[in-house]
C-alpha cells in the first residue's frame, strides 16, 4: 500500500501570537515552528501503524520552502520513508491542494491522509481540495481508521455523533483526535531522517484563489469582576442582566 | 446579486441553518437555498422567514456525500455571486471540493459580514487571531461559523421546489450512526458548562450535568480530562480539541492553559469558577468567582433554578 502524508508547518502550540508589516503577516520573531499536529499526531502516526501492520510505503509531502525542511526531517525521524517538497510559498489552501493533487495524480498513491486542519489558519479545506482534484472519495474528520485489504472502515464526526462508513481505496481522509497515540522520534529514527530521501519539485500551480489582507488580535477584556462565593444569586442577576445571555 | 445556501436536509432545521439564511439575506439581493435530504417541503419553507426566496430540494440526493453533493451544487451555480455554507462536518467537505470544481476563492470560518474592502473576518491560529481573508474569483464561496450572527426573521414562507436529480451512486456506504440521545451538539450550543482537573474524578461531574441541565447548556471539558478518560473526546474544547464560540462559557477548575483559551475565548461571556485566584484563566474571564467548585456549583445551580422558576 502506498500512503501519502500531508504535512505543514504551524507555530508551537504556546506560542504568542503577533503581527508584523502593518499587521498584514505572522510576526515569526521567537516562533519555534512544528509539524501541525493534527498532521502529526493522527495522520502520520496512524501510517506508520498501518505500514507496521500490513506493510505500506509512508511518503511525506510539503508545499513550502527550504526552511520547512526541519519539520520534515522530524516527520522522517518519527517513521516516514521518503520526503517531497514541493518548492512553493503555501500561498492558500487551493495553492497547496492543487501542488499536492498534481504531484499525486500519477504517483498511484491508495491512501492520501491530512490533519483535520491546521492550527494556524483551522481552514479545514485541504482534503477536500485534494479529493476533489484527484476525483476520490473524501472522508472528513475521521477519528478511526482500519484496513481491511481493498476497503477501510472509519469513523468520522458528524454534527452531534459519529458516522460509521466503509470506502474502498483510493481514499483521502482528514484525521483528528482519536485516530493515533502521539509519538516521539528516538534517537535512531532521527539519525535514519539525515539519510531519508527528501526530493525538492518546482511547483506547477502559480493562481491563488484567496489571500489574507490584514490580521487582528482579539480585544483584550476589561478586568473581570469578582463575584462572592456566597452570592451566586449575584452572579445570575449579572448574567441576565448585565451580560444578557441567560 | 444572487447568493445560494447549501442545507443538509438529514439533520434537524435549526440556528445553523436560519445563521446562513440570514447571513445571505444580508449580503444583499437574492438567496436560493439548494437542500439535499429527507426534510419535509412545510419545514423548509420556514426558510423564507429568514430571507430565502426559493428553496429546491434534491431528492435524488439522500445521504451526506459531499461527491454527489458538490456536483449538484455546481451545476445550479452559474450566475451565482456568492454560496454559503455552514462550517460543519458537511460544509467542510463539499466547499473546498465546490471551491476547486468552480474556481471559486473559499473563505473558510467566516465569523462576520463583509468589511468595507470585501474582505471578510475569520477565525485564526485556533482563536488567538481574527484574519480578514479576500477572494480574487468571480464566486466566492464563504462557510460561517456557527453563533456568528444572530438569525433574523425577515419576511414569511417561501415556494419550496423538489427535484430528484439522480447525481450517481455514492461510493461511501454508512454502516451505522452513533448519537447520543438529547445532548445538545456543543459547536451550537449557546450555552456550555466545562470543567476539568480541579474536579478532582469522573464521579464528580454530576454536579456539572445538574447545572449544565438547569441552565439547557452542553457540557464540556479540558484537554487532560478528555486524555486520562473521565469524559470523553468529543467534548474536548481547546485548540486540538473543539472550538467554540457559545454566548456563555462557565469553565470550573481549568486553570486556562494558552491552548486552552484558544478554543474558547470566541464565547461573547466567559465566567471562571477556581479555588485558585491566581489561575490565568481570570485573566481571560468576564466574571470570576475565587471558590471551591464543590460548594460554588451546587449554589450557582440552586440560584439558576430559583431563576428560572421565577422567569
Amino acid at each position: 500500500m502506498k500512503i501519502l502524508v500531508c504535512i505543514s508547518k504551524a507555530p508551537d502550540t504556546t506560542s504568542k501570537i503577533a503581527f508584523t508589516n502593518n499587521n498584514s503577516a505572522f510576526d515569526e520573531n521567537g516562533v519555534q515552528y512544528i509539524v501541525n499536529p493534527y498532521d502529526e499526531w493522527y495522520a502520520l502516526v496512524r501510517a506508520l501503524e498501518i505500514k507496521e501492520t500490513s506493510g505500506a510505503d509512508v511518503t511525506i509531502i510539503t508545499v513550502g520552502t527550504a526552511a520547512d525542511e526541519a519539520i520534515m526531517r522530524k516527520a522522517l525521524a518519527i517513521g516516514a520513508d521518503e520526503a517531497v517538497r514541493i518548492d512553493a510559498e503555501p500561498m492558500d489552501a487551493y495553492v497547496v491542494a492543487a501542488e499536492i493533487a498534481n504531484y499525486a495524480k500519477n504517483q498511484g498513491f491508495d491512501l492520501v491522509l491530512t490533519g483535520k486542519e491546521t492550527i494556524n489558519f483551522n481552514g479545514a479545506q485541504l482534503g477536500g481540495m485534494i479529493a476533489e482534484g484527484l476525483n476520490s472519495p473524501y472522508i472528513s474528520i475521521a477519528s478511526k481508521l482500519d484496513v481491511n485489504g481493498n476497503m477501510l472502515t472509519l469513523e468520522r464526526e458528524i454534527t452531534g455523533g459519529v458516522e460509521v462508513v466503509e470506502v474502498s481505496l483510493p481514499v483521502v481522509v482528514s484525521c483528528a483526535k482519536g485516530m493515533a497515540e502521539q509519538r516521539i522520534p528516538n534517537m535512531r529514527g532521527i539519525m535514519a531522517a539525515r539519510t531519508k530521501p527528501l526530493q525538492v519539485l518546482a511547483p506547477t500551480v502559480s493562481e491563488a484563489l484567496t489571500s489574507y489582507v490584514t490580521f487582528a488580535s482579539p480585544q483584550a477584556k476589561s478586568s473581570v469582576k469578582l463575584i462572592d462565593p456566597n452570592n451566586m444569586d449575584e452572579l445570575v442577576s449579572l448574567l441576565h442582566n448585565e451580560a444578557k445571555v441567560i | 446579486m444572487r447568493n445560494l445556501v447549501y442545507i443538509n436536509g438529514n439533520g434537524h432545521l435549526g440556528k445553523a441553518a436560519f445563521e446562513v439564511v440570514t447571513y445571505a439575506k444580508k449580503l444583499g439581493g437574492t438567496v436560493t437555498v439548494l437542500a439535499t435530504g429527507k426534510m419535509s417541503a412545510d419545514l423548509l419553507a420556514n426558510l423564507g422567514t429568514y430571507g430565502a426566496n426559493e428553496v429546491v430540494i434534491n431528492r435524488g440526493i439522500t445521504g451526506n456525500d459531499d461527491q454527489q453533493i458538490a456536483a449538484w451544487i455546481a451545476s445550479q451555480a452559474a450566475g451565482a455571486d456568492n454560496i454559503i455554507f455552514s462550517n460543519d462536518f458537511n460544509g467542510k467537505a463539499i466547499a473546498p471540493r465546490l471551491s476547486v470544481r468552480l474556481k471559486a476563492g473559499l473563505i473558510a470560518g467566516a465569523v462576520a459580514l463583509p468589511e468595507a474592502d470585501g474582505s471578510i473576518k475569520v477565525n485564526v491560529f485556533s482563536g488567538k487571531a481574527f484574519g480578514f481573508v479576500k477572494a480574487h474569483s468571480t464566486q466566492r464561496i464563504i462557510s460561517l461559523l456557527p453563533n456568528s450572527i444572530a438569525p433574523e426573521e425577515l419576511g414569511a414562507s417561501c415556494a419550496v421546489n423538489e427535484v430528484t436529480e439522480d447525481m450517481g451512486a455514492s461510493t461511501v456506504r454508512v454502516l451505522s450512526v452513533k448519537k447520543p440521545e438529547g445532548a445538545i451538539p456543543l459547536p451550537e450550543a449557546e450555552l456550555v458548562v466545562s470543567a476539568g482537573r480541579g474536579l478532582k474524578g469522573p464521579e464528580h461531574w454530576g454536579m456539572i450535568e445538574s447545572l449544565a441541565s438547569s441552565l439547557g447548556a452542553a457540557t464540556a471539558c479540558s484537554r487532560p480530562v478528555a486524555d486520562i478518560g473521565w469524559r470523553p473526546h468529543h467534548e474536548h474544547v481547546g485548540q486540538t480539541g473543539v472550538a467554540i464560540r457559545p454566548n456563555l462559557y462557565i469553565a470550573v477548575g481549568i486553570s486556562g492553559a494558552i491552548q486552552h483559551l484558544a478554543g474558547v475565548n470566541g464565547s461573547k461571556v466567559i465566567v471562571v469558577v477556581n479555588t485558585d485566584a491566581e489561575a490565568p484563566f481570570f485573566k481571560a474571564a468576564d466574571y470570576g468567582v475565587v471558590g471551591d467548585a464543590f460548594e460554588v456549583i451546587p449554589k450557582l445551580t440552586e440560584a439558576i433554578n430559583k431563576f428560572k422558576a421565577a422567569n
